[in-house]
């Protein structure tokens, strides 16, 4: 029998790059969100401990390798890659809701300022900051990494967000050219 | 006429332009005045109203003459102001307002019959008869008086918008500005300086005067320099702060790309907002005019305009210069001319005890009484101490003083406060919270001054972000005192202008006083006296002190109009940027998108959604043909359609159940695991929110579904609840719309199709549901229907939907069946009676849908209490109906219902239509209605009227359920 085929939200579009900035998008593997229960505070860091994560604070992120715990919204959190089972939360697979890109070079800040009425500039929202924030129009996450940007919106809106993004870079770049 | 050795424009790179068709060269650095200048080019538009000629008389964005169309290509920009758009190769404008030529102007008749047409005269004149005020007179007076024309293509150019943050935002890169960013720069704030030019620098570029021993414009060049080597600071060139709004937050205008030829992707403008936690206003002041008989000759122009446009462009306005003035500054206007060996023919000063050192001609206590020259300035006739005398000029620079610019510091409510000494309006302190006035906008004039002034500010600011100032020494610079005596008009016989933008004149001022427009505001709307697109920057002072003199009352108590946002205007398409086609909202596409439109199906919006609204075949002409072939194969073989767009919500927790009961009008804490119930869920008014059914997946775990409109507004609407009146409770709930891929499968051979693609196919009953796995994936079946067959929902994990609905599309065509797409859909739920929220609209309830009986009497619920309420329940509320068509005629959704023989108007009234399809199933036209007291009247004819779309029918009313009215086939 044959099995049904996986696609990402963005699948048949190849990374682009303009000026400085490349976009790409980043293929989520499993993300699971976490809602602690009313007083189950001290049971979920105990559950995420050995994970080598802790349940974030607002507008922050925990990294652990590969693992990562993203503050989401009131008493909820999003997972990446790491398996958890505990009933001192609602666990509730994201997995496929969601389209990742990935927003990297010199001035990714200033690109995403088109957008997000937001402070970006590594000062105000350095590595390990994430927020809840409206993309343009979209419902978003917004990640900082080291070295890159990383933006979840939901799926069915992947081709728009990429189109805004692709739009504020090629605007970058005619800038830089002048 | 260019001057050898002066200005700061690039002599090095001649540039190419065209105006109103001839060919002219101007600089690198120039602007399109000051190269028409250069070129001999005094006349440049056609006034407002008087189709008067009409020259430059500013060199700033408050020009209220030179607005000329820019022609990119075949589109083109109006009422741009040539004192603002730069020189690039290949420019091409036009004058406006103008038939047929700029030279010769046929409405220029107009100006002959001024007597007439005074302030008011529409409005006492075209009174009768009334209707030709919209289709005649209006029309005719817009083409008659106006500015440039409007493109009737889409602008087609590119445009941004951008979010900007900063510690201090500081608003003018003059002598105040510049020291005021340096100081906050190096006390380490971080600073935007915006400026409006195209080169920081204000007032120091324009003039002769030393900074430091410096020429002033190379002090502002180094202070640049410094200030662009630093981190902390970002300089905004071609930046206008156009309004100052909440919480530190300012709007902007960036004419990023106006100063090229286009190029692909680059944004013309950028609309920013900054966030700043402290704020400069550092914009300077404005001169402004006098007004005397025949002031708005091409020629006469601001002192200050003129000396802007010999220090800093090197061209010079005349040949022979007069200079007309009421304040000790404007003398150096002449210092100027006769320094770069332009002739002044004389300064008249109407100060009486004004100095007169110039090595010119200097009448003292006199003033200009008349001009000469209709298409550009010939001689003046000045009235002094020893009588009237001529003088032969060509270019009269006039000042009336100065205009601290005021209006940011008013965006918020605020009002300046008059002067006396300065004779003009200067900013009330703190008017916008953390918005410092500094330099010539708060009154200040001498350089020296302002530098203090601008350092003074920075030090405020860096003590309120709680930084130290670096202590800089302020560089030395003049000092002269800044003498005036107020002069804003001169006596005159017939016309003096004060609103050249708008053409309005003293005398209109005065009329408007003498009919008892005696208020500010009424005599801005009566004579529309600061309406242009100028806003009165050249006119508001001087018009509401005449006014003021007419009414007895002095300036201070006249007071001004409002200053309004933007500061200059703003294009829509910068503000709008990014919102154009589909840029206007996010665009939803599902996973079997691309499938279905292989498939030849038009897309159409549904929300954000996109859907398929049928899937043509082959032979097929009308969407209709597609629809009753997709109803039929659904009714008889079997149908596929995506149903993703539907909301989910996924519910856990120990209180989940109880939480259900809460917002659902039914109970779903009895609901067996594994099992689905239909639920209806009310406003806390007591109207129907939305309906949808919800599944029990384990003890503590639900699976909400909604309507595809309302699913934002019941996740809001859970949050709420819960938030509001149960956040103790176990229970955490998500959206898991966007996570599952969810396909109807519909039919009589619906089980046969589930059992081909599905590993194991567990047998449901009727509003059963339980897991199933789907050629290796872990997916959820519901057995629901919302086409009145044997139906089922199948959900994957949406990275497998497009696969899922290729896979189901396939082997469904081998049983005669096939996708089917929002008009199939809609055709099979009014036979069926289901309602979408065409009925639960927002105005119904459970009553009138006929689900009064789902509202538990054991329990509460949100909007029980509600629809409780007398008027909401009984006979006069209009009901659910179905109607069936007694004729060949279409039933149209939004058409009324009347009694037949009864009159049809609003009174009579007795419902209306929501939803019509063909019945393929029944042949014939099919809707469902709200009736008064409907549920009593099946079996009577209605009379169905709809004036928009002219029908008049005949109907039968009805069950709303036509078709399987026993459920025999869901439960199949």
């Amino acid at each position: 029998m044959p099995k049904l085929i996986a696609k990402s939200p963005l699948s048949d579009i190849w990374p682009v790059t303009h000026g400085a900035l490349s976009l790409s998008e980043l293929v989520l593997d499993r993300v699971v969100s976490v809602a602690p229960f009313p007083g189950q505070a001290g049971a979920m860091a105990k559950a995420l401990k050995p994970l080598g994560l802790a349940f974030p604070e607002p507008n922050r992120m925990h990294i652990n390798g590969e693992m990562r715990i993203v503050w989401t919204g009131r008493d909820q959190a999003f997972l990446f890659n790491a398996a958890l089972d505990t009933p001192a939360a609602a666990l509730t697979d994201q997995s496929a809701g969601w389209a990742c890109l990935r927003l990297e070079g010199e001035g990714a800040a200033e690109a995403l300022m088109r957008l997000y009425p937001i402070d970006l500039r590594a000062a105000a929202f350095p590595h390990g900051h994430a927020i809840r924030a409206p993309l343009n129009h979209m419902n978003s996450i917004l990640m900082r990494l080291e070295d890159a940007f990383e933006i979840m919106v939901f799926r069915s809106m992947a081709r728009t967000a990429w189109a805004e993004i692709e739009h504020a870079m090629l605007h970058l770049a005619a800038r830089a050219q002048m | 006429m260019r001057i050898e050795g002066r200005g700061i424009i690039d002599r090095s790179t001649p540039v190419g332009f065209r105006f109103d068709g001839h060919d002219y060269v101007g600089f690198a650095g120039d602007t399109l005045a000051s190269a028409l200048l250069a070129n001999g080019v005094r006349l440049v538009g056609r006034s407002f109203k008087y189709h008067r000629p009409r020259g430059i008389l500013t060199a700033g964005s408050e020009e209220p003459n030179a607005l000329v169309e820019v022609i990119e290509g075949n589109s083109h920009t109006p009422n741009v102001r040539a004192t603002m758009q730069e020189l690039y190769p290949g420019l091409a404008a036009r004058s406006q307002n103008r038939f047929p030529s700029l030279d010769f102007d046929l409405l220029a008749v107009n100006d002959l019959a001024a007597p007439l047409l005074g302030a008011g005269f529409y409005y006492k004149t075209f009174m009768w008869p009334r209707r030709f005020w919209e289709g005649l007179y209006e029309p005719l007076i817009r083409r008659a008086a106006g500015l440039g024309s409007l493109d009737r293509q889409h602008d087609g150019g590119e445009y941004e918008q951008a979010f900007a943050f900063c510690d201090l935002l500081v608003i003018g890169a003059g002598p105040a500005g510049l020291m005021a960013a340096l100081e906050a720069a190096r006390g380490g704030a971080d600073v935007i300086l915006a400026d409006e030019s195209a080169q920081p620098g204000g007032r120091l570029l324009s003039e002769t005067l030393t900074v430091d021993g410096r020429a002033g414009g190379e002090w502002a060049a180094s202070v640049l320099a410094e200030l662009q080597a630093l981190p902390n600071v970002r300089i905004m060139a071609r930046t206008t702060v156009t309004g100052a709004y909440d919480h530190g937050t300012y709007a902007a205008l960036e004419r990023v790309s106006l100063h090229l030829p286009p190029r692909p992707n680059l944004p013309r403008e950028c609309f920013w907002r900054i966030v700043a936690r402290r704020a400069i206003l550092a914009a300077g002041a404005l001169e402004r005019p006098i007004a005397f008989e025949n002031n708005d000759r091409p020629g006469i122009m601001l002192a200050s305009a003129v000396r802007t446009y010999l220090n800093r462009y090197g061209v010079a306005p005349g040949k022979r210069v007069t200079v007309f003035c009421n304040n000790e500054d404007a003398r150096r206007t002449a210092r100027d001319l006769i320094a770069a060996g332009v002739t002044v023919a004389a300064i008249i000063n109407s100060r009486a005890h004004a100095s007169a050192v110039e090595d010119c001609p200097v009448y003292t206590g006199a003033t200009v009484i008349d001009s000469r020259g209709r298409k550009g300035l010939r001689q003046i006739t000045i009235r002094h101490g020893g009588g009237e005398a001529v003088i032969e000029t060509d270019c009269l620079a006039v000042s009336g003083g100065w205009n601290p610019q005021v209006h940011l510091t008013c965006h918020m409510n605020g009002r300046p406060l008059w002067n006396q000494s300065l004779a003009a309006f200067v900013p009330q302190p703190d008017a916008v919270p953390g918005l410092a006035a500094a330099g010539a906008a708060a009154g200040i004039m001498s350089t020296a001054a302002c530098l203090a002034s601008g350092q003074r500010a920075a030090r405020e600011a860096l003590e309120a972000l709680g930084r130290k100032a670096p202590g800089i020494t302020l560089p030395v610079a003049e000092d002269a005192p800044y003498a005036i005596e107020p002069l804003w008009q001169v006596p005159h016989k017939f016309r003096a202008w004060l609103d050249f933008a708008n053409d309005v004149t003293v005398k209109d001022v005065k009329l408007a006083a003498q009919e008892n427009y005696s208020s500010v505001e009424h005599m801005k709307r009566y004579t529309t006296q600061g309406m242009a697109p100028d806003q009165g920057k050249n006119s508001n002072v001087a018009a509401l002190a005449v006014l003021a003199d007419s009414t007895g009352r002095g300036i201070a108590e006249t007071g001004t109009t409002t200053f309004r946002p933007p500061f200059t205007p703003v294009s829509i398409a910068a503000m709008g940027a990014g919102g154009r086609g589909a840029g206007f909202a996010p665009q939803r596409f599902l996973t079997s998108h691309q499938a279905s439109v292989e498939r030849g199906a038009p897309m159409i919006e549904a929300g954000l959604w996109y859907r398929p609204s049928y899937f043509p075949r082959p032979g097929e002409t009308t969407w209709q043909q597609s629809c009753d072939r997709e109803v039929q194969m659904v009714r008889n073989h079997v149908g596929v359609a995506d149903v993703s767009t539907l909301g989910k919500i996924d519910l856990q927790g120990k209180d989940a159940g109880r939480f259900l009961d809460f917002v659902y009008t039914n109970t779903f804490s009895t609901l067996p695991v594994g099992r689905v119930r239909y639920g209806l869920m009310l406003r806390e008014d007591g109207l129907v929110l939305d309906d949808g059914t919800t599944a029990r997946l384990g003890e503590h775990h639900y699976l909400m579904t909604t309507t595809t409109a309302a699913a934002g507004l019941v996740m809001r609407h859970l949050d709420f609840v819960h938030q509001a009146f149960c956040a103790d409770w176990d229970l955490r709930f998500i959206s898991v719309t966007e996570s599952w891929s969810q396909f109807a499968v519909a039919g009589p051979k619906a089980r046969a199709l589930l059992a081909s693609v599905l590993d194991d196919g567990p047998d449901l009953p009727f509003m059963g549901c339980g897991p199933v796995t789907v050629q290796g994936v872990q997916g959820r079946l519901f057995r629901i229907s919302f086409s009145g067959e044997e139906g089922y929902e199948l959900a994957v994990p949406a990275r497998h939907g497009e696969a899922l609905f290729r896979d189901l599309l396939a082997r469904a065509e081998t049983m005669g069946g096939g996708p089917y797409g929002m008009e199939a859909l809609n055709v099979l739920r009014i036979e069926k009676g289901f309602i979408t929220h065409a009925e639960i609209h927002g105005r119904t309830t459970a009553f009138d849908i006929g689900m009064e009986k789902m509202v538990s009497a054991k329990k509460d619920c949100i909007g029980k209490a509600a629809s409780q309420r007398p008027g909401l329940n009984g006979p006069e509320r209009e009901q659910l109906v179905g109607l069936k068509s007694l004729s060949d005629g279409a039933l149209t959704a939004g058409a009324h219902l009347f009694v037949p023989g009864d009159k049809v108007e609003r009174a009579q009234d007795q419902g209306y239509v929501t939803s019509v399809c063909h019945s393929a199933t029944l042949g014939c036209s099919i809707g469902l209605a709200f009736l008064k007291d409907g549920r009593a009247r099946h079996g009577q004819t209605i009379r169905v009227v709809d004036h928009l779309r002219g029908v008049d029918l005949l109907a039968e009313v009805c069950d709303p359920v036509f078709h399987d009215k026993e459920g025999v086939k869901l439960r199949a």
